[in-house]
């Protein structure tokens, strides 16, 4: 499967990168190789096999509607890049 | 302009009632001080394990089963992929080919026509933080983050904002009865996304947009309005829709674009690896179905057709649940249906909306309130008298008999009694007696008044209109 500028471009957007012209080529060779190497799995003979999603056959794990204390501010906002006295800061989102 | 058919779908978010969040013990209450309801796991920090609560799953059955959806047995949790900072994890934790309801239904009556709305699905999923943007930068507070909301996916049946406005109305009540949402629009708890085209009858629909930010049941019918017309105007001036995504101004009465198609929901959903598959039995979900009350469309049926009430009862009746329980329970107890109706439409709302008291605050028990209703139709108080009784309940825990016996409240209906003070009444008024004599017969009722103002409202009104005919002969 051939990567294209575009689909590199295209998910370098969704992904909120930028990336240089260097770099998206260097990208669009590596993502081939990765999607190169998955397609390897399309040659198996999956007829019939329900798709796994869980590595283990576990169902129901459900904890009860307890309250548990929250953690202090000042511990949930200490790696903050940027943050004020009570919030998390980021660049202005809204249009 | 009626060339054009509207064809509206709803998704509504509906914040559920739990103590704790659906991942966390942090708790879904609203306010507080930002960020002092979060923890690791609602933050999104990385190397914690969430742990889905199971009441989350427990009410979406509850709310899937009430809006007769099949409850898919085998059910997932889904990552669906988007970068904004009201979600740390760059995923929110949803649903996606695998939602725990499926294929439901509402009926609703708008504009006379009944009418019924399908339900595609319902689906658990993580609420977001909360942004509050400033002049340059924006503040993020995640309390809100992982509160759990179930998202309710109907049909495109709609026709008309009249339409939007009764399902919405309806699926309150029955998410509110259903004890499973508290449906405070003004803290969110219930918000609607608008979807909706226009196509010429006999065309295929039009291109659709979705409309985001509708705070309440009026601003969603009002976007409905407006969109159709806008939609109308571009098709008309020969343009074209674009598949936009639209955020409504409620108080400017109009929308604008948030982002177009160009960089649309590519979600990129996978299944989420922290979260075990739910296996649903059949026996779980008759234990749900079991714990359903009956609702509300159900209850107006019955007061009106079984116990005879007017449609307008039923519907002041059912606007909650406590009071529709309390009526119930009341006539359970030997009370007359429209006597209990009469009494909680006029004096128990009177007296809760004098102390601002929200109608599951009435103190009294519905054995006292038949009670009461019985002293009166056995002519122990009068009506008025009974207003009397029950305002004196809602601040004393005392039997309606022993506050009759306390204050001595119990009707006169001795007639000699009666009879000394009409004549007395109509000794002291002569001008009032002349007057009912010459011709103005309503003239006696001020005469009547006179005789329940001296027993202090304990003469038995009809006898008192009735001896004082007989004196005036």
């Amino acid at each position: 499967m051939t990567i294209t500028i575009e689909t590199v471009q295209h998910i370098a957007h969704l992904a909120k990168l930028q990336l240089s012209e260097t770099e998206m080529f260097r990208l669009a060779d590596e993502m081939e190789k990765i999607v190169g190497f998955a397609d390897k799995l399309s040659e198996l003979d999956i007829e019939g096999v329900k798709p796994t999603t869980h590595a283990v056959a576990v169902q129901n794990v459900l904890r009860d509607d307890e309250l548990k204390p929250s953690y202090d501010r000042e511990k949930i906002l200490q790696n903050a890049p940027e943050r004020d006295a009570a919030c998390f800061l980021v660049p202005k989102v809204v249009e | 302009m009626d060339e054009f058919k509207t064809v509206i779908g709803l998704e509504v978010h509906a914040e559920l009632d739990t103590k704790s969040k659906i991942y966390c013990g942090c708790t879904t209450e609203f306010g507080g001080d930002e960020n002092t309801h979060v923890c690791p796991v609602c933050s999104g920090m990385p190397g914690v394990l969430p742990m889905l609560n199971r009441k989350v799953v427990e009410y979406c059955v509850k709310a899937g089963l009430a809006l007769n959806c099949a409850i898919n047995p085998y059910s997932r949790q889904d990552r669906k992929h988007y970068f904004y900072p009201d979600l740390p994890k760059a995923f929110q934790t949803s649903q996606f080919d695998q939602p725990l309801c499926l294929n439901g239904y509402v009926d609703i009556v708008a504009g006379g026509q009944p009418k019924r709305i399908g339900i595609t699905r319902i689906h658990i999923e993580e609420d977001a933080g909360k942004l509050i943007h400033g002049a340059d930068q924006t503040r993020v507070d995640y309390n809100r983050c992982g509160v759990p909301l179930i998202e309710i996916v109907t049909e495109p049946d709609f026709e008309n904002s009249a339409q939007v406005h009764a399902f919405l109305e309806a699926l309150r009540e029955i998410l509110l009865y259903t004890e499973v949402s508290n449906c405070k629009m003004e803290e969110g708890s219930l918000r609607c996304d608008v979807n909706l085209s226009i196509h010429r009858e006999g065309e295929p629909f039009g291109t659709r947009t979705e409309m985001k930010n509708l705070n309440s049941f009026s601003a969603a019918a009002a976007a409905v309005e407006y969109e159709a017309q806008r939609q109308r105007r571009v098709v008309l001036g020969g343009g074209k829709i674009s598949q936009d995504t639209l955020r409504w101004d409620d108080e400017a009465g109009y929308n604008y674009v948030m982002r177009s198609k160009e960089d649309a929901d590519e979600y990129f959903y996978f299944p989420e690896p922290d979260i075990m598959p739910m296996v649903l039995s059949e026996g779980y979900i008759e234990r749900i179905r079991k714990t359903l009350p009956e609702l509300p469309a159900k209850r107006r049926e019955r007061y009106v057709q079984v116990m005879g009430l007017p449609m307008y009862d039923a519907q002041l009746l059912t606007v909650s649940k406590f009071i529709s329980d309390f009526f119930d329970r009341t006539v359970a107890a030997g009370a007359q249906p429209k006597a209990v109706s009469n009494f909680i439409m006029g004096d128990i709302t009177r007296l809760l909306n004098e102390r601002g008291l929200a109608p599951e605050k009435v103190p009294i028990q519905p054995d006292a309130m038949a009670e009461l209703l019985d002293l009166i139709s056995k002519g122990v108080i009068s009506n008025s008298m009974g207003s009397k009784v029950i305002e004196i309940m809602f601040e004393e825990t005392k039997s309606p008999a022993d506050i009759v016996r306390e204050r001595g409240m119990a009707q006169v209906s001795d007639a000699g009694a009666i009879r000394g003070m009409c004549e007395q009444v109509i000794a002291e008024n002569p001008k009032i007696v002349a007057d009912y004599k010459g011709g103005k017969v309503k003239a006696i009722t001020a005469l009547v008044g006179q005789v329940m103002k001296m027993s202090r409202g304990k003469a038995n009104p009809a006898m008192v209109n009735q001896l004082l005919e007989e004196l005036l002969k």
